[in-house]
Formats: C-alpha cells, sequence, structure tokens
C-alpha cells in the first residue's frame, strides 16, 4: 500500500477502535465485528486482484473451508479458537496455492468465470458429504464466543495482517505483483517468474480469506453452514475490493464497511420490505459506485487530495 | 470557388501527443491532391482528422458544411470515403459482404453500384464468396478501393496505397484511381510516401513536415523544383 | 483501480483460423450423435434421458447464445444475464395474471426484454466499456443483485404457478413416451436460434453488427453506427435469455426467483465448450452439456443430482485449460 499513513494515523486508528466497544451497543459491536472481517478478507482479495490483477469471484469458497476447518476442529478435537485460525489460515494458504495452478492459464474474464461457477458449486460438496461436513444441517463448533470476543479477535487479526500484508507489498514481492498486473509480458521479460507470483498471489488471498472464514462462523454462533457461503459471499468480496480502489488503507476500510455495513442498514428501508430493501439498495449501490467512480475509493481520496493541493 | 474540402488552422493528438499543429489546405473538387512528406509528418492524421477518427480542433469544411465533432460513421454518410492504411478490410467476411458494407449508408438496392465497381475490378466478380483474409496483399488493397468505391463518394481519402504492392500492382491501383477521377469526377486526397508516384497522378500537392505544411502548389511546381525534389521528395 | 489485461481482447494477440481441429470436432460430434441414435434405438431409458437432455440442453443453448452475442459484441461477460432471463419470465407472468394469453404474453415479453437489453447496455455498460474489466464485471454482478432483490420484493419468494403451453401430453414414438413439453422446448429455442442466425446472415443490420463485433474501427469507417449495434446486441441477447427463462419454467414446474442460478453456470460452460466466439458453439455445447447431464446422473450412480454443478464446473474448468478457444473457437495465440 503505497499511501501508508503516517504513524500517528495509524495509532489514532488504533485508539478509536480499542474505545469503541465501550461506546456502542452490543449490536453496533457486532456490525464493527462484521467490518473487521470483511476487512481481512477484502485485503487478502485485494493483493491478489489488486495488485496481481487476477479476478476471483470465488473466494467465498476459500472463507468457507476457513469456517468450516474452524467448526469442524472445535466440535470434533475442541481445539483452541484462535488455534483453529492459523490452521484455517495454514490450510486456505496451502490450498490457494493449488487453487493457483490452473488459474496460471486462465486471466481476465475467464478467471472471473470458472472461479464464479466454483463459488456456486462449492456450497454443494458439504451436501454431499454430509456426514462429515453435516450436510445442510451444518456443523456446530463446541464453544461459542460473545460479540466482543469476535471484535477483539477480527481487529487483532486485521492489525497483524495488515502489517504482514505491508512488508509483503513494499518488498521484491510486491513489485513483483505490481510488475504481473500491469503487464505480464513486460514481467516476464524482466525476469519475473510469472507462475511462482501468481500462485503465491492466490495462496496469500485464501490463507486471508479463510482467518475471514473462521471469524465469520463464530460470529454465527459458531455454526457452519453452507447457506451461509453462497455464491453472493463471494460476490460482496469482490464488490469490496472494487470500492476499495487500489493502494489505499482507507479504501479497503471503506469497502469493508461498505459491504459489512450497508446490507444491515438498508434492512431498514422503508419502502422495499426488510428482507429485499437489502439487495435492491446493494445491487444499486455498487452500480453507482462503479459508473460514478470507478477507481474505487482510493481513486476518490487521490482525486481530493489534488483538488486540495490545487 | 470554394474547395470540396477545407482543413484551416487544424490540431489533432492521441491522447497527450499533438501530432498536427495547425494545417490548412484546400482539394478542389473533381481534383487529386497529394499529401507528402516523411514519416512521421502527420500525413495519416491529418485523413483521420478528416475521417473524424482523431480529436481535432480547427475547421474542417466538407462542401461547406463544418465537421465540428463528427464521428466516422456521420462524416461517412456525408460521402467521404476513408481507406486507411491498412486496408481495413473485414478479413472475417466474404468478399461480397466487405463490399456491401461499403454502401452501408446506402438505402436501396445496390446493383448499379457494384456493376460498375465489377467493371473496375472485373476479377473480383469472380471472388464473391472468398474470405475477404485469405485475398493477397493486393487483392485486398482493390478490394478496399472498390468497397469505397461502392459508396459512391465524393471525396475519397486514400491512405498510403501503394504500401507493401508489387510495383505492377500499384501502377494498376495508380491507373484505376485516375479514371475514377476523370470518368466519375472523384475528388481524391491521397497519402502516399511513393512521392514521385503521387505527384504524376495528382493535380496538386502538400508537403508536410511535424505536423504543419512547409509547401504546397501544383504538382508540376513540386516536380519540377529540384531543390525541393532532393531535400522533401527524396528523389 | 488496477486494469486487469484479458486475454480475449485482439488487440494484443494474433489470430490464426483453428482450421486443423474443426474436421476432427466435427467427427467427434458425429460419433456422439451416432452414439446418441444407437442408445436410443436399444433402450427407451436411455432414449428418455436423452430427449429430456436435448431439452434442457436446449434451454442452456439459448442462454449460452446470449452470453455468447454479448461477449462478441462488447467482450463483456454478462454475469446478470441469467437473473435477466429471470426477471423477463416474471414479467410474463405477471401479464398472464393480468390476462394475456400465452402466446401473447411470449411475444409481449419478448419485445420487453429487447427495449430492457438496450436500456442496459446504453445506461449501465456503454460507460464502463472502455474502462478495466473489473468495472465491467462489478457492474454486472451488481446489476444481478439488484435484479434479485427486485424481484423479491416484487412478486416475492414464493413459487408461482405458471401455465405450461404445451400441455402434459405425450408423443408415443415406438415406445417411448416423448412429452409433448420436450418438443415444444427444442421448437421453441430452435425457432428463435434460427431466425437470430437468418438476422445476421442475411439483413444489413445484421451485416453492420457482425461488422462492429468483429472490427469496431474499420466498420465506424464505412459508417456503422458501431454504438447503436452494440445496443441491438444486448437487446437480441435479452430475447435469446427471455426464451431461454421461458422455456425453462415450465420443466421446473413453478416459478421462483432462483430459476435461473444454476442454468447460468451451464450456459456458461456451454458457452465456454462451444467457444466463447462461437454461436454454433453455444448451440452445441448447450446440447452436449444437457444430454451429457442427462446420461450421467442417470447412469451413474456416485453422481446425484446434487453434484450437477461441480459437474458442470468442472467441464468449464477443463476446457479452459485444455483448449481456451472452445470446440469451434478460433485459436488466439498469446505469446508469454
Amino acid at each position: 500500500m503505497r499511501n501508508l499513513p503516517g504513524l500517528v494515523t495509524v495509532l489514532a486508528v488504533a485508539g478509536v477502535l480499542c474505545a469503541l466497544p465501550f461506546l456502542l451497543s452490543d449490536y453496533h459491536v457486532s456490525l464493527a465485528a462484521q467490518v473487521g472481517i470483511f476487512f481481512i478478507a477484502i485485503l487478502g482479495l485485494n493483493i491478489l486482484t489488486g495488485y496481481t490483477g487476477q479476478i476471483s469471484i470465488g473466494h467465498g469458497a476459500f472463507m468457507a473451508i476457513g469456517g468450516y476447518t474452524t467448526a469442524v476442529l472445535s466440535r470434533d478435537h475442541h481445539t483452541n479458537l484462535v488455534l483453529t485460525m492459523v490452521v484455517a489460515f495454514a490450510i486456505c494458504f496451502v490450498v490457494g496455492l493449488i487453487v493457483g495452478l490452473p488459474a496460471l492459464r486462465l486471466s481476465g474474464v475467464y478467471l472471473a468465470l470458472v472461479t464464479f461457477a466454483l463459488a456456486i458449486s462449492i456450497p454443494q460438496i458439504p451436501l454431499q458429504y454430509s456426514k462429515f461436513l453435516g450436510g445442510s444441517g451444518g456443523v456446530q463448533s463446541s464453544r461459542t464466543v460473545d460479540n466482543l470476543w469476535i471484535y477483539a479477535a477480527a481487529w487483532t487479526a486485521s492489525a497483524i495482517l495488515f502489517v504482514l500484508a505491508w512488508l509483503i507489498l513494499r518488498g521484491r514481492i510486491g513489485r513483483a505483483f505490481r510488475a504481473v498486473r500491469d503487464s505480464e509480458i513486460a514481467a516476464v521479460a524482466s525476469g519475473v517468474e510469472l507462475p511462482v507470483y501468481k500462485t503465491l498471489a492466490f495462496g496469500i488471498s485464501a490463507a486471508y480469506a479463510g482467518v475471514a472464514g473462521s471469524l465469520f462462523v463464530l460470529a454465527t454462533n459458531g455454526f457452519a453452514q453452507p447457506s451461509e457461503f453462497d455464491v453472493f459471499l463471494s460476490l460482496e468480496l469482490l464488490i469490496g475490493v472494487a470500492i476499495a480502489g487500489l493502494g489505499s488503507l482507507w479504501g479497503i476500510l471503506a469497502g469493508a464497511a461498505f459491504v459489512g455495513l450497508l446490507p444491515q442498514i438498508s434492512t431498514s428501508v422503508p419502502v422495499i420490505g426488510a428482507e429485499h430493501g437489502r439487495d435492491v439498495v446493494f445491487g444499486a449501490a455498487v452500480i453507482l459506485v462503479m459508473l460514478l467512480v470507478p477507481d474505487g475509493f482510493a481513486g476518490l481520496l487521490a482525486r481530493l487530495r489534488r483538488l486540495a493541493r490545487a | 470557388m470554394t474547395a470540396l474540402l477545407e482543413l484551416q488552422d487544424v490540431e489533432a493528438r492521441y491522447g497527450p501527443v499533438h501530432v498536427l499543429h495547425g494545417i490548412s489546405l484546400a482539394v478542389q473538387e473533381g481534383s487529386i491532391v497529394a499529401v507528402l512528406g516523411p514519416n512521421g509528418a502527420g500525413k495519416t492524421t491529418t485523413l483521420r482528422a478528416v475521417s473524424g477518427t482523431v480529436r481535432r480542433s480547427g475547421r474542417i469544411a466538407f462542401d461547406g458544411q463544418p465537421l465540428g465533432r463528427l464521428g466516422p460513421a456521420a462524416v461517412t454518410r456525408l460521402g467521404v470515403a476513408h481507406v486507411p492504411e491498412g486496408r481495413g478490410t473485414f478479413a472475417e467476411l466474404t468478399v461480397w459482404e466487405n463490399l456491401r458494407l461499403g454502401a452501408y449508408t446506402r438505402r436501396g438496392s445496390i446493383q448499379p453500384e457494384l456493376e460498375r465497381v465489377f467493371s473496375y475490378f472485373p476479377w473480383l466478380s469472380d471472388r464473391r464468396r472468398q474470405e475477404a483474409g485469405t485475398l493477397s496483399g493486393g487483392e485486398q488493397q482493390m478490394l478496399a478501393l472498390a468497397r469505397a468505391f461502392v459508396l459512391r463518394p465524393r471525396l475519397l481519402l486514400l491512405d498510403e496505397p501503394s504500401l507493401g504492392l508489387a510495383p505492377v500492382l500499384v501502377a494498376e491501383l495508380f491507373r484505376i484511381v485516375r479514371q475514377m477521377n476523370k470518368d466519375e469526377g472523384l475528388t481524391v486526397l491521397i497519402v502516399e510516401q511513393n512521392a514521385h508516384l503521387a505527384l504524376e497522378a495528382a493535380h496538386a500537392g502538400y508537403v508536410l513536415e511535424a505536423g504543419r505544411v512547409v509547401l504546397a502548389g501544383t504538382s508540376e511546381e513540386l516536380q519540377a523544383d529540384d531543390s525541393i525534389r532532393r531535400s522533401y521528395l527524396g528523389y | 483501480m488496477a486494469t486487469v489485461e484479458s486475454s480475449p481482447r485482439p488487440s494484443f494477440r494474433s489470430r490464426r483460423t483453428d482450421v486443423g481441429s474443426l474436421p476432427v470436432v466435427l467427427v467427434l460430434l458425429l460419433g456422439a450423435a451416432i452414439f446418441l441414435l444407437v442408445g436410443c434405438l436399444q433402450s427407451t431409458n436411455f432414449a428418455r434421458l436423452t430427449v429430456e437432455g436435448l431439452a434442457s440442453g436446449a434451454v442452456y443453448s439459448s442462454l449460452a447464445l446470449a452470453l455468447v452475442l454479448i461477449y462478441r459484441a462488447t467482450h463483456v461477460i454478462n454475469f446478470a444475464q441469467g437473473e435477466l432471463a429471470m426477471l423477463t419470465t416474471y414479467v410474463a407472468y405477471q401479464l398472464i395474471q393480468w390476462g394475456l394469453p400465452y402466446w401473447g404474453a411470449f411475444f409481449a415479453t419478448l419485445a420487453i426484454s429487447f427495449a430492457l437489453g438496450l436500456v442496459l447496455e446504453v445506461a449501465l455498460i456503454r460507460p464502463v466499456l472502455h474502462r478495466s474489466v473489473i468495472a465491467t464485471v462489478i457492474v454486472t454482478v451488481g446489476l444481478f443483485i439488484l435484479i434479485d432483490g427486485v424481484v423479491n420484493w416484487v412478486w416475492g419468494a414464493d413459487l408461482k404457478f405458471m401455465p405450461s403451453p404445451f400441455g402434459n401430453g405425450a408423443f408415443n414414438l415406438g415406445g417411448v413416451a416423448i412429452l409433448h413439453l420436450y418438443v415444444g422446448m427444442l421448437a421453441v429455442v430452435a425457432a428463435s436460434v434460427l431466425l437470430v442466425w437468418a438476422l445476421f446472415r442475411f439483413t444489413k443490420l445484421g451485416l453492420g453488427m457482425r461488422a462492429a463485433a468483429v472490427r469496431p474501427a474499420a466498420a465506424a469507417l464505412v459508417g456503422v453506427r458501431v454504438d447503436r449495434m452494440l445496443a441491438i446486441g444486448w437487446g437480441l441477447a435479452a430475447v435469446l435469455g427471455a426464451v431461454a427463462g421461458l422455456m425453462a419454467e415450465p420443466s421446473q414446474l413453478f416459478l421462483s426467483p432462483t430459476l435461473m442460478q444454476s442454468i447460468l453456470v451451464y450456459a456458461f460452460a456451454a458457452a465456454v465448450l462451444g467457444g466463447l466466439e462461437s454461436p454454433a458453439g453455444a448451440v452445441v455445447g448447450g446440447l452436449t452439456i444437457g444430454v451429457s447431464i442427462s446420461l450421467v446422473i442417470g447412469y451413474v450412480p456416485q453422481i446425484s443430482s446434487e453434484l450437477q454443478l461441480p459437474f458442470a464446473f468442472l467441464v468449464l474448468l477443463i476446457v479452459l485449460l485444455v483448449k481456451p478457444s472452445g470446440l469451434f473457437g478460433r485459436r488466439e495465440v498469446r505469446r508469454v
């Protein structure tokens, strides 16, 4: 992230985050936790799509893997919940690397197509293998946690993973990622090992999604079921990345807030009934944002900065 | 007498790169005018400015009517046929379909136009169903010319027609253009690397350099002046 | 936003006509056709499954053709194509509720779909066409969500009953009961596909659309209004999608908002299998997928109907990895 805000800003944000739980009601804390969860997933997906330019509409699948990992480990082995998140991170990293391999031969819309189909097909798997994966009934973890726990876990993980991402992206790997995005042909010509970096990006983004998935399941009472990980989840993640734009921490926050909060807020849209207001408002908002601010929040910020300077 | 085509202080750019820095020229109806000059002088861009394929400013008037911000489709409908560099042939479509597209802006039957075209290019008639991409380079150039001709344009913009063509074909092409000009009064604005050939066919010429007109005159004047020939026209 | 390079854009690639594989493909198809014919003659069960497969395949073909049309014209994958088809099916439902006879509603819906497709292209797609691939993907995704919400809001998620225009009867062909429904589905889709084909092949408008799709710059130089052609392309695609939705509904017995979600995946698989820029490929691909799914589920016990979608996903993945240009596509050489 080129526009890493100064240390002061970071500390300020951290301070606000620490203070929030004392200021908000429990319901709002759960909302803030949701934003944190999406922050992690979008941060990861941003590395893949924003930086290496590979479009994935299937990262909900990785969230599912992470979520189910947590639920199953907890149900069968009563594993410490934080440990399950680490395991989810590792498993999803490996799965992401594996998925990244065929993805090497695809790009652009083709990759979007395949990941879209993946996202729609994945919820079918637990239905088929219901003995281990609980079928449509789902899997229940052995321990549940309250909203404050999730809030703390989500934002702590966000902080850690954000620093990790920053370290990765400012170094050689980050430059390689950007080279892949801007021109694959040029990147290869200058010696960038395409397959390694493209696959690596997949693995990293999948790992992040896995952690987000774990938290996601914990946030729904520790209950993992196929209907939670439908195609709309993957769509929301991609939308979050697009809203975020490229190269700005604030952008990712904006994206996470958009995806995490807007559906909840629009439930109370007066004319359109509770359930469906959500989709109508969300869909319309997404389209409007893309038409008006195609570079996402980051682009908007950049434009405002230029205006301020002039 | 107002010229059929008039350019006044026309500027054009590709994104941030300005290519034309104020071109002024006039093409009288029924004449053949050549645009000459070294590579990168802006010859092709001048044609593109007329057909509306590039961002331009300044005044361009066709038959007295300013073209303003009209795009290529609209300009074509006014009777301007642009045969671009690289011919613009629809390789995936048949010869007949290419010709049919030439007359896209015409309503009703184009039979008489087709017959006229086949009288100039008799061999095309046999190749109607052939995929245009399988024609040779020279044949594609002729097809491009034929396609422009089906429109029965008032102004023909020809961009580097001799590029990549064998001398025999080039001679044939110029013969046909001169004939069209003589028989039908077709006005032609031609960009050509082969200055000698162009000036032989043209009535007048403009020499461009770095986006500006540096010389203008009748073809006799341009051909006669030795120093001009050597420094600008390369022979 | 990052500009994502998409492999299908022709400007970076050279195109070679993939003549080599076409005879092979045709031979394979002929072999498959013979296999099916023999199987149908041998077993009534096989025949039944094949006819069912062809009928569902026809629906996939129609939607796949819509996807291909749009892709050829604008190089956009319209993720909302299925939802759009679902929406227009609900429009037909509403018209019938208001008293129109089925076929009146059918044709009225086609007209409305055309207009809708046109408007969508102008309002939503044209502004983002020249921007990144991601922008167009997101817009169609947003449209997906929006339409889903609107339909749920206006009509609700409960199942609706729509009368089948073909009735419940069946033809008896050598001991096999072939539902009127399946024949009807095949006939309607075949008719619409043929009409669209004729439009492209024989009319000046169709020629203009083809020219605009394949070489927009050259098309503009002959006076084709490329923008207009793209909009009409979207309109036609919406019509084909409407046909798919209207024909899908009777076989699913009830109308619900989830009508087209899985069909979209099959249509994607069909379009890719046939070649994203090949209309003929879309038709062949759709029928192939339809018949394959039907036969596989019928004869392979391990694969139940729940694995249909993953099966289609695998087909999609394998085709894209092995022969990305599909059965009928021209191979695009991408040097890296």
